[in-house]
C-alpha cells in the first residue's frame, strides 16, 4: 500500500535477513492462516520484510502508522468492525503505547504485538537502552501478555501461539523478538 | 494573543450532534471522550455507537480501523477538539491510508470542557481542518454558522472521504446524558448488532 523502503533502511535489512533466517516469511505465514486482515506499523530495521510481505499479501491492509498508539486504537477499530489486525514495532514504540492499552484492558479487546527489540546486548546506540531495558515488564505492568523469542527458530511457533491466545480470548499478547535474532545495527560506514 | 469570545459561537453541540445522527440509517458512530459521547448518547444511545471514557486520542484511529473493516459502511468520528489534538499525527495516517467511507467531525469549542474549559491550541489559532487538508484529507470543512453547518453535514454524510469537518460550537456544559460505562458491555454490543457475535 506504501512506498518502497530506502536504501538506508535497506543495507540493515540484508544484514538482518542473513542472521535471522527465513523468521518473517514464517510470521506472514501464521498471520494470513488466522485471518488476519489488517498490519499497523511503524517500521524498523527488522521488521522490513514481514512489513513488505503484508504489503504484498492482497488479504492484508497495511497502515503506516505516526506513533504506535494509534496502531492500538486502530486494531480495537478492526476488531469492532469485525477483522483482526496484528501491530509490528520496535521496542521503543512500547514507551508511546502505554496509555491506549487502557482500552484494549477496558473493553477486553484482544491486541497481537510483534516487537523487534533494541537496546539489548550489543546494542551500539546508548539511547535505545533506557526503554530497551523496560519493555517487557510495561507490558506486563498494562496487562499484555509477554513471549520472548531468542532465536529465528523460536519467532514462528510463539507468534502462532501468541496470535490464538489474542483472538481465542480474546487478549493483549506480545511477542518480543530478541536483538540477538535481528542483528546490531552499524554505525560504520563501511558495513 | 486575542482569543475570540467561544461562549458567543452561535452553533450549539447538542443541536449540531442530533442533526448530525438524524436518520441515521446503518452508520457507524465513533464518541470522543467527554462531552461528544455524551452528545451522541444525548442523540439516542444506539447498539452502533461506541463512546469513548478514555482513550484519549485514539477516536480517529478506532474510526480508521473500523471503516477499514467495514467499507460498505459508512463511518462517524464525532469528538472535541482537545481529543483530536492529542492523536494530531493520525490525521497524517488517515490521510495516507485513505478510507473512502470515514468522516471525522470536530466539534470544536477551543476548550478542554471536562477539565475546567482551559482554552485549547485551537483558541491560539490551531485549525484543524486546515491541518487535515494539508495531510491530504480531500474533503476538509470548517462550518461555524447555520448556513455552513448544513452543507458540512452533507459532506460528513455523503462526501467521498476522508472527510474532515470543523464545526466551531459555543462552550458550554448541556446536562450530562451518560452512555454504559462498561468498555466490554459496549465492544460486545456493537459487534452483536453489526456482525451478529461477540
Amino acid at each position: 500500500m506504501h512506498g518502497e523502503s530506502p536504501e538506508c533502511q535497506k543495507k540493515m535489512t540484508q544484514t538482518a535477513e542473513s542472521r535471522a533466517e527465513n523468521w518473517p516469511d514464517h510470521v506472514h505465514r501464521v498471520l494470513a492462516a488466522a485471518g488476519v486482515a489488517q498490519i499497523a506499523y511503524v517500521p524498523d530495521g527488522g521488521l522490513s520484510r514481514l512489513i513488505e510481505l503484508c504489503q504484498d499479501d492482497p488479504a492484508m491492509t497495511t497502515v503506516s502508522l505516526t506513533s504506535e498508539q494509534e496502531g492500538v486504537a486502530m486494531l480495537a477499530g478492526a476488531w469492532l468492525g469485525g477483522q483482526r489486525g496484528a501491530l509490528l514495532m520496535q521496542g521503543s514504540g512500547i514507551g508511546n503505547c502505554v496509555n491506549m492499552l487502557s482500552l484494549t484492558s477496558i473493553c477486553r479487546f484482544p491486541l497481537l504485538i510483534i516487537v523487534t527489540m533494541r537496546g539489548e546486548s550489543g546494542e551500539t546506540n546508548p539511547w535505545q537502552v533506557p526503554m530497551g531495558s523496560i519493555v517487557g515488564d510495561v507490558l506486563e505492568l498494562a496487562a499484555c501478555r509477554v513471549h520472548r523469542a531468542e532465536t529465528a527458530d523460536a519467532v514462528g511457533e510463539m507468534v502462532a501461539t501468541a496470535t490464538r491466545e489474542a483472538f481465542e480470548g480474546p487478549a493483549a499478547t506480545a511477542v518480543l523478538i530478541a536483538q540477538a535474532v535481528i542483528g546490531i545495527k552499524s554505525f560504520d560506514d563501511d558495513e | 494573543m486575542m482569543t475570540s469570545n467561544c461562549e458567543e459561537f452561535p452553533l450549539r453541540r447538542r443541536t449540531v450532534v442530533e442533526a448530525l445522527l438524524r436518520d441515521r440509517g446503518d452508520m457507524l458512530v465513533v464518541a470522543g471522550l467527554g462531552a461528544p459521547a455524551w452528545d451522541v448518547a444525548a442523540a439516542g444511545d444506539s447498539d452502533l455507537d461506541f463512546p469513548l471514557w478514555g482513550a484519549m486520542g485514539g477516536a480517529a484511529m478506532i474510526g480508521l480501523g473500523l471503516a477499514l473493516a467495514q467499507p460498505e459502511r459508512r463511518v462517524l468520528v464525532i469528538t472535541g477538539d482537545g481529543e483530536m489534538l492529542m492523536g494530531i499525527g493520525s490525521l497524517a495516517t488517515i490521510a495516507a491510508s485513505a478510507p473512502a467511507n470515514l468522516a471525522i467531525v470536530v466539534l470544536d469549542n477551543e476548550r478542554y470542557g471536562e477539565t475546567g474549559m482551559q482554552q485549547t491550541h485551537t483558541a491560539w489559532g490551531a485549525d484543524l481542518a486546515a491541518l487535515a487538508q494539508s495531510s491530504g484529507f480531500p474533503v476538509t470543512a470548517l462550518a461555524s454558522d447555520e448556513e455552513a453547518l448544513d452543507s458540512a453535514l452533507h459532506l460528513a454524510r455523503d462526501a467521498r472521504g476522508p472527510v474532515f469537518i470543523t464545526i466551531k460550537i459555543r462552550a458550554e456544559s448541556p446536562p450530562l446524558v451518560l452512555p454504559p460505562r462498561d468498555g466490554e458491555i459496549l465492544k460486545n454490543r456493537f459487534r452483536q448488532a453489526l456482525i451478529g457475535e461477540h
